[in-house]
């Protein structure tokens, strides 16, 4: 019953084949047994899963069940969690126990759903391999010599590997669509404030979106409609009505147009060019158009990102400066001191490395030549992306330029690193939805394709992947581990 | 060598606002430590800020008070130092584009000039916390209940031009605040405080000269002192031939001095930039009209109305109108008491303002309210008590809190308002006192005086004097 879609579980839960108790107890038994060879729970929490289960069954017998009242899931530990430890894979967070519920995890707690843990990751969301975690590296489940991407690596891993059958995840520049597409499932980043970031410890907050990873696009639809949604705590969520994202998932194609940026394809590996086009042409058989677009500026993505993130997690890490909680060194023999010794014991490599960027880029004299100007070329790429949207409905591409990459094999050249997200960074620049599902395999590692969407048009994303879901069977591919 | 002042000031103002700029925490003041702090306050992992509608609203609201343009979009920075008090490692503050723009201030100076005074901007801006070096021993202590609180930073042009022109400034920028409901003024708690930006020229020279800003001085006398020193100082620098270095300078009320606390040089760079977690602030015309619809009536406003409908004049429309709660106070005596506007105004401004200022209270602290101030002067106004009768009971009422009526019932202290009575009283005086009667109308006018006197001595001084006047006069003169 692992195997499961959520889809599927609610209705052996519904038809009462399986409790909700039984169901944790399956999901915590396989983690109990495979976890130790992926690495991917930072915590479990049993007994907290049990007691929300316990409640979940009574309510499916009561008849107050939702959708996904009673389905098992994980939380990237990037998400605060009421009274149980949030990390954010930080040495920093190791001592830290969250007072409060992030806004995600109240509602799908309030849908009923069933936490089973939280996910590795890299450290404060920075990575794209999931070897920047002070819990160790997580492993990729279709060859555990690769990485699972990241920086919601621990999440993928675990959906990928049938240990929940959903879990949270966070994307700044790639970290839902990068590691969803290596460890071959389904990964929506949604519209920037489509979700809220209340409690969603902060990297880079003009960029950093939560989202969702599942086995399928419905599975992704039913639960962006208990997470989608304003929140008055968050200011720049947006308050636009919540559409039912399943009802248009079963749309025909048909007029559909999708764009494929030419710039996405130059140089690209001619083995992901056959895949993705492979994908189109399924698309296109389903009455879909495809037209080739330009985005000129999105070559520039990459440097901007990487003066914009920083720039943003060089102010939003200052917190931790082990004042009022997180990591203390010992014995600070005065204030510099304590700061210094905190933060150097702390933080991870590539943290520090982010942060130090960031606050170079926003020094005086620097601010003009780096922050500002990569401000502007972010509005470049965004009016490239508004004018693509004029003419198509929607653009596709692959995720990442290659499939996952061994353990260890960029760990000492970042730049090598970050253009692992060279097709992704362009969407949170932008602020559009993206959605990364299953496309194949390339040398028996899985790949995924890319389907980036107008602002908050997330349902069009889900019904064009479940459409190319129902003809593919990408998407039930299983790990055998 | 001649030299000419150049001063402006940054003024934080406690916003008067429930909750802080950016949390539902309590502003309140005075709390234990780090009890009103919540995890936004606290900078917790994954928090966010959502602004406070209040504290714009009264930013819009000084805004229209100083004539001042609005910007309709404005932006908030993150200003990063490390500090203890500081939870987040940045202040929220308007940098780039502030909410309220350039205005200005009339000012009254001594000599009754007045002076307009330019406003550069006015910002939002969260407060930090508090940290205690003398709370614990051999460790500083962090109070964040003061962290977030609403500031609104008023900076001035560097129009003025000497220490008492900057406490004219501060003291009408003080009562405008109080004025507009918001900010408390109270200096003490520091919800009013202000930095000075001091620098001496030679007369006739365009350039300014390097300043120096001189740090939190929280009374308005002590910013006379410490401009005044630090005036002195920069002339004694610049007249044995040195130069005066750009810096922060903090004044030690115990020296009266200002010492160097850090150079230019030794600055932070504060490394501001947009902050991510905040839209760009936008100021509807709707939300101008609702700011513009809740204005009280200004300072200026209720002197100019005190000497129309009070007919007072404009020295004692001024001193009424320089508080908000004097005003009010005022008007409540003048409501309540339906006396002349001239005598109630001789009252608060005379024996009311020295008992306070003896005993160091402010008119919202006063023991006697309004109205028993005006059950005393209803008594003046309808003859009940002479003027001098008053200030006995008066003092009667510093010391209790009975109303005129029964100290004036308890001790007697009608007066006498039957004139058959007093004209008896006049004639037993003349009687008694034969030889000065002569010598009065031998013409020794002088002598009327020693008459009165009589008379009041006579009464226990409860004759009305001016009833007593002309009925003297007449007797004195009818047997002639």
């Amino acid at each position: 019953m692992f195997t499961y879609s959520i889809k599927e579980l609610a209705h052996a839960l519904a038809a009462g084949k399986i409790s909700s108790q039984e169901l944790t107890q399956l999901y915590l038994d396989r983690i109990a047994a495979l976890d130790p060879k992926l690495n991917s729970f930072i915590t479990v929490t049993a007994e907290h899963a049990l007691a929300q289960a316990k409640a979940a069954d009574k309510k499916l017998s009561t008849g107050e069940a939702g959708p996904l009242t009673g389905i098992p899931m994980a939380h990237k530990d990037i998400f605060c969690t009421n009274g149980i430890k949030t990390s954010c894979a930080s040495k920093m967070l190791d001592n830290f126990i969250a007072p409060y519920d992030a806004t995600v995890v109240s509602k799908l707690n309030d849908a009923g759903m069933v936490m089973l843990g939280k996910t590795n990751m890299d450290e404060f969301a920075m990575g794209s391999s999931n070897e920047n975690s002070f819990y160790g590296n997580v492993k990729n489940p279709w060859n555990i010599d690769y990485v699972p991407g990241g920086s919601s690596g621990g999440s993928a891993a675990a959906v990928a590997a049938r240990l929940a059958p959903m879990a949270t995840a966070t994307d700044t520049g790639g970290s839902i669509r990068q590691p969803a597409a290596l460890c071959g499932i389904s990964g929506l980043k949604p519209t920037y404030g489509r979700v809220s970031r209340w409690g969603m410890i902060a990297f880079a907050s003009s960029l950093d979106q939560g989202g969702i990873m599942a086995q399928t696009a419905e599975d992704i639809a039913l639960v962006m409609n208990a997470m989608a949604g304003h929140d008055e705590k968050d200011s720049t969520s947006i308050d636009l009505p919540v559409p039912d994202y399943t009802t248009k998932l079963q749309d025909s194609l048909k007029g559909l147009k999708i764009g494929l940026p030419k710039e996405y394809f130059e140089g690209l590996d001619p083995k992901m060019a056959e895949l993705i086009h492979t994908a189109a042409k399924a698309l296109e058989a389903q009455g879909a158009t495809l037209q080739e677009i330009s985005l000129p500026n999105v070559k520039h993505s990459l440097p901007v990102y990487y003066v914009i993130a920083p720039a943003e997690c060089s102010a939003n890490l200052a917190r931790y400066d082990g004042v009022r909680y997180g990591h203390r060194c010992d014995n600070p023999k005065d204030l510099l001191d304590l700061y210094q010794r905190s933060r150097a014991e702390g933080f991870g490599a590539e943290v520090k490395r982010r942060i130090l960027v960031g606050t170079y880029v926003l020094s005086a004299g620097y601010y003009d030549a780096y922050y500002l100007q990569a401000q502007k070329v972010r509005r470049l790429i965004a009016n490239d992306f508004h004018a693509a949207f004029e003419k198509v409905d929607m653009i596709l591409g692959p995720v990442t330029p290659n499939a996952a990459f061994k353990s260890g094999e960029k760990a000492q050249d970042p730049v090598s690193m970050y253009l692992s997200d060279i097709y992704t960074l362009a969407t949170n620049l932008v602020g559009s939805p993206g959605l990364s599902i299953p496309a194949g395999f390339i040398d028996g590692l899985p790949v995924g394709l890319q389907l980036i969407g107008k602002h908050f048009d997330e349902a069009r994303l889900l019904n064009v992947a479940h459409q190319y879901q129902q003809i593919t069977d990408w998407h039930k591919q299983m790990p055998s581990i | 060598m001649q030299w000419e002042v150049i001063i402006g000031l940054e003024v934080h103002t406690q916003l008067l606002t429930k909750s802080k700029i950016f949390s539902g925490a309590s502003t309140a003041y005075g709390a234990t430590p780090n009890s009103q702090a919540c995890l936004v306050d606290l900078a917790f992992p994954g928090v966010l800020p959502v602004l406070n509608k209040t504290a714009v609203e009264m930013a819009l609201k000084f805004g229209l008070a100083v004539h001042a343009e609005i910007n309709p979009y404005s932006t908030f920075e993150r200003k990063q130092y490390f500090y203890p008090d500081l939870p987040k490692g940045y202040q929220i503050s308007q940098y780039q584009t502030p909410i309220v723009g350039k205005g200005y201030l009339d000012i009254e100076l001594d000599n009754g000039q007045t002076k307009r005074v330019g406003i550069t901007r006015a910002h939002l801006e969260e407060d930090a916390g508090k940290s205690l070096h003398d709370a614990i021993p051999h460790m500083s202590g962090i109070d964040l209940n003061r962290a977030g609180t609403p500031l609104l930073e008023i900076v001035s042009e560097p129009d003025l031009r000497s220490a008492e022109e900057a406490v004219a400034y501060l003291k009408t920028l003080h009562a405008l605040v109080t004025y507009l409901g918001i900010c408390d003024g109270n200096m003490q708690e520091g919800s009013f405080r202000c930095d000075a930006n001091v620098s001496i020229r030679p007369v006739g020279q365009k350039e300014f000269g390097t300043r120096a800003e001189i740090k939190n001085v929280n009374s308005f006398r002590y910013v006379e002192k410490a401009i005044n020193y630090e005036i002195e100082r920069q002339k004694e620098v610049l007249e044995s031939g040195g130069i005066i270095v750009q810096e922060t300078r903090l004044y030690d009320a115990s020296t009266n001095t200002t010492r160097s606390m850090r150079s230019k040089e030794a600055a932070n760079d504060y490394r501001y930039f947009p902050d991510p977690d905040l839209l760009t602030l936008y100021v509807s015309e709707s939300m101008m009209a609702a700011a513009s619809q809740s204005m009280p009536e200004l300072p200026w406003e209720k002197a100019a109305r005190f000497q129309s409908d009070y007919q007072l004049s404009a020295y004692d429309a001024k001193v009424l109108t320089a508080e908000r709660g004097l005003a009010d106070y005022f008007e409540t005596v003048v409501k309540l008491s339906q006396a002349a506007p001239k005598l109630v105004a001789n009252w608060v401004m005379g024996d009311l303002a020295a008992f306070l200022n003896k005993n160091n209270l402010s008119i919202e602290a006063s023991p006697i309210s309004g109205e028993r101030l005006a059950g005393l002067i209803a008594r003046i106004q309808d003859n009940t008590i002479s003027g001098k009768m008053a200030k006995t009971v008066f003092e009667a009422m510093c010391e209790s809190n009975d109303t005129a009526d029964h100290i004036i019932e308890a001790r007697g202290l009608k007066q006498m308002t039957d004139s058959s009575a007093l004209e008896k009283v006049i004639e037993e005086v003349m009687t008694a006192n034969p030889q000065q009667l002569n010598d009065y109308r031998a013409g020794k006018d002088k002598l009327f005086a020693f008459f009165v006197g009589q008379v009041m001595k006579a009464t226990k001084g409860q004759a009305n004097p001016q009833q007593l006047n002309e009925l003297l006069l007449a007797k004195l003169k009818s047997n002639n």
